[in-house]
């Protein structure tokens, strides 16, 4: 039985920057073992030699010519914007008061 | 004419026994009847869809060209950008966002001077199997309003059944436009990875995500499919290459000769009985239209479920990032000089629901250091041994066929508390997401233990979905005589609208 501990569900939470409260930490951890013991199922096998597939087809770069095409106008790009100053995107600090 | 085919109504419209509007106008006086009820959709467009209708019927009365479903109305999952109405993918971090651009699926729409009715409901970011992780609460089950339609496309499906729309679009990640279509009675295909454009459409796992049709009929499914198929330059994955001539397929519909395979692993332990008698029945009505029927042995897709549920959740930690509460959707926290990083992880509690909380997690632990090899690198290995599968078996028959789901449509609440319980319905439907292949589901009658639809799946090789259209014509048919009209014309009325 695989297990994941609340603080483990914490630490992921944190990398994925998702706030969480005790209640919601406590709830995961006690869901995972199920799921990681149905998904570690792709260790019952031997797959030695076996190539990875990250995708359907196989993927090549496409470029286009180098030409300016019609996109979003700044009033359009901004038009979602939780908050906006000057024609720009203003966003909470991100920098510490030093 | 609400309860006609797209078919039939496309042929009303062109000879002007109705116009766009007239039909636009009753397909929004059903959702007003019905959707209190059923609740398929999320946001209702009628201005916009009646000033659509009434360009289409100018065009037609000015003798201009149209595509075979000019006027015909749609019902669009809430998975797609359509510029300027709300487009939430289900989820409150998107609420009231209206996006500045049409994604190609709509572009295609309106070109083809579809009227588009409104926003259908989901799981949020298509993360679920019962549309009940949607932020917005559920939809229902138009043939039981206790139980769910499926998802994540419910809503769409749902729309499509209660003769609220005669076609939709969903998206198709793990089974979610078959899924629903079996559990509503009516017919959805999920095309070729790459053949539909993914511009516009919101990624949930990029390498899986695919848009396509639901329709009542296979034909109209058809006709639908060739509208929104096709390259697209804004889609690095779009394949470039002619769309199959599905119409044509869709009409011809013979399986004399064709040969079907018979999956093993998909079938017998853990599908409803109801749901496998109607499955054998429509493959010995498929033999008798002269079809051959093989078994083929698919071993890998025993751990299908385990890969998907490893390689969705890791695409999933990555393309959800970008929800963070900078340039779009919802932002909270933001107040007394907190920081960014604080403002990001308030928002992404507060708009995201516990399914996708759920995954993101379990995509962020599969893809960390120590676990990337163990769980996502080994999913990818199952990844290649179902294609390695999949090739063997179209080597041996033409399609492939199973059940859509192993159960018919669960109560609302069921499974909600149970994650595991919710993941194992897609056992049937996740391999051809995981090979880029194609699927349909089509109706295959109701089970008798609950009375309720019954989907039976078709798969074909990449770019070959005419060959789903070729082999579920010919079962539509052959079940619509035996049953005297197709399986949704048996549908219960709802309450508000007679059927």
């Amino acid at each position: 039985m695989s297990t994941l501990s609340r603080d483990e569900v914490a630490k992921l939470a944190g990398l994925a920057r998702i706030e969480m409260t005790e209640e919601e930490l406590v709830e995961l951890s006690s869901q995972f073992g199920t799921i990681l013991d149905a998904v570690a199922r792709v260790q019952e096998l031997n797959l030695d030699g076996v190539k990875a597939t990250s995708h359907p087809q196989p993927l090549e770069n496409i470029a286009r010519p180098d030409v300016v095409l019609p996109s979003l106008s700044p009033a359009d790009a901004l038009s979602g914007a939780p908050a906006q100053e000057e024609q720009r995107f203003r966003v909470p600090q991100i920098l510490g008061e030093e | 004419m609400i309860f006609k085919t797209a078919a039939e109504m496309a042929t009303s419209l062109a000879n002007k026994e109705v116009s766009s509007v007239e039909l636009t106008q009753s397909h929004l006086d059903r959702i007003t009847a019905v959707d209190g009820d059923v609740k398929a959709f999320l946001h209702v467009d009628k201005e916009g869809a009646l000033a659509q209708a009434a360009a289409v019927d100018a065009n037609r009365a000015a003798g201009k060209s149209l595509s075979p479903l000019a006027g015909i109305p749609l019902a669009l999952k809430d998975v797609l950008a359509q510029k300027g109405v709300p487009t939430t993918a289900g989820s409150k971090i998107l609420q009231g966002w209206k996006p500045p651009y049409d994604s190609t699926v709509v572009s295609k729409l309106k070109d083809a001077g579809v009227v588009i009715l409104g926003k259908t409901n989901m799981d949020e970011f298509a993360m679920g199997s019962s549309t009940e992780n949607s932020g917005y609460g559920p939809t229902f089950n138009p043939w039981d309003l206790t139980r769910t339609p499926g998802g994540s496309s419910g809503g769409s499906a749902a729309a499509v059944s209660a003769f609220e729309a005669p076609l939709a679009i969903g998206s198709d990640t793990g089974g979610s436009i078959r899924q629903p279509a079996a559990l509503t009675g009516i017919v959805g295909v999920r095309p070729t990875y790459g053949a539909v454009s993914r511009f516009g459409l919101i990624a949930y796992s990029s390498s899986l995500d695919q848009a396509g049709p639901f329709g009542r009929t296979v034909l109209d499914t058809a006709m639908l499919h060739e509208i929104i198929a096709g390259h697209d330059v804004k889609d690095a994955t779009s394949i470039n290459a002619s769309v199959p001539s599905v119409v044509a397929a869709a009409k011809s519909g013979d399986v004399k000769g064709m040969k079907i395979g018979v999956i093993k692993q998909l079938q017998g332990e853990g599908y409803q009985k109801g749901v496998q008698t109607r499955f054998t029945e429509s493959l010995d009505l498929l033999a008798s239209l002269g079809a051959e029927i093989v078994e083929v042995d698919c071993p890998s897709f025993e751990f299908a479920l385990a890969a998907y549920y490893l390689i969705a959740p890791s695409e999933c930690s990555s393309n959800l990032a970008r929800f963070d509460a900078m340039r779009y959707g919802l932002r909270t926290g933001d107040e007394g000089g907190a920081s960014a990083e604080a403002v990001m992880a308030a928002t992404r509690d507060a708009g995201f629901g516990r399914e996708v909380k759920r995954r993101i997690i379990l995509g962020t632990y599969a893809l960390s250091s120590g676990y990337y090899d163990a769980y996502y690198g080994s999913a990818q290995k199952i990844r290649t041994l179902i294609i390695e599968d999949y090739k063997k078996a179209f080597a041996a028959a033409d399609v492939l066929v199973s059940p859509t789901a192993p159960t018919t449509a669960y109560k609302i609440g069921e499974k909600v508390d149970d994650p595991m319980a919710m993941y194992l319905g897609d056992v049937a439907t996740i391999p051809v997401n995981l090979a880029g292949i194609c699927g349909m589901s089509l109706p295959a009658g109701l089970a008798d233990e609950d009375n309720l639809p019954v989907g039976f799946q078709i798969m074909a090789p990449a770019m070959q979905d005419q060959r789903l259209y070729q082999a579920g014509a010919a079962l539509e048919a052959a079940l619509s005589s035996k049953w005297g009209g197709t399986l949704i014309t048996k549908a219960p009325a709802l309450k508000g609208g007679a059927n």
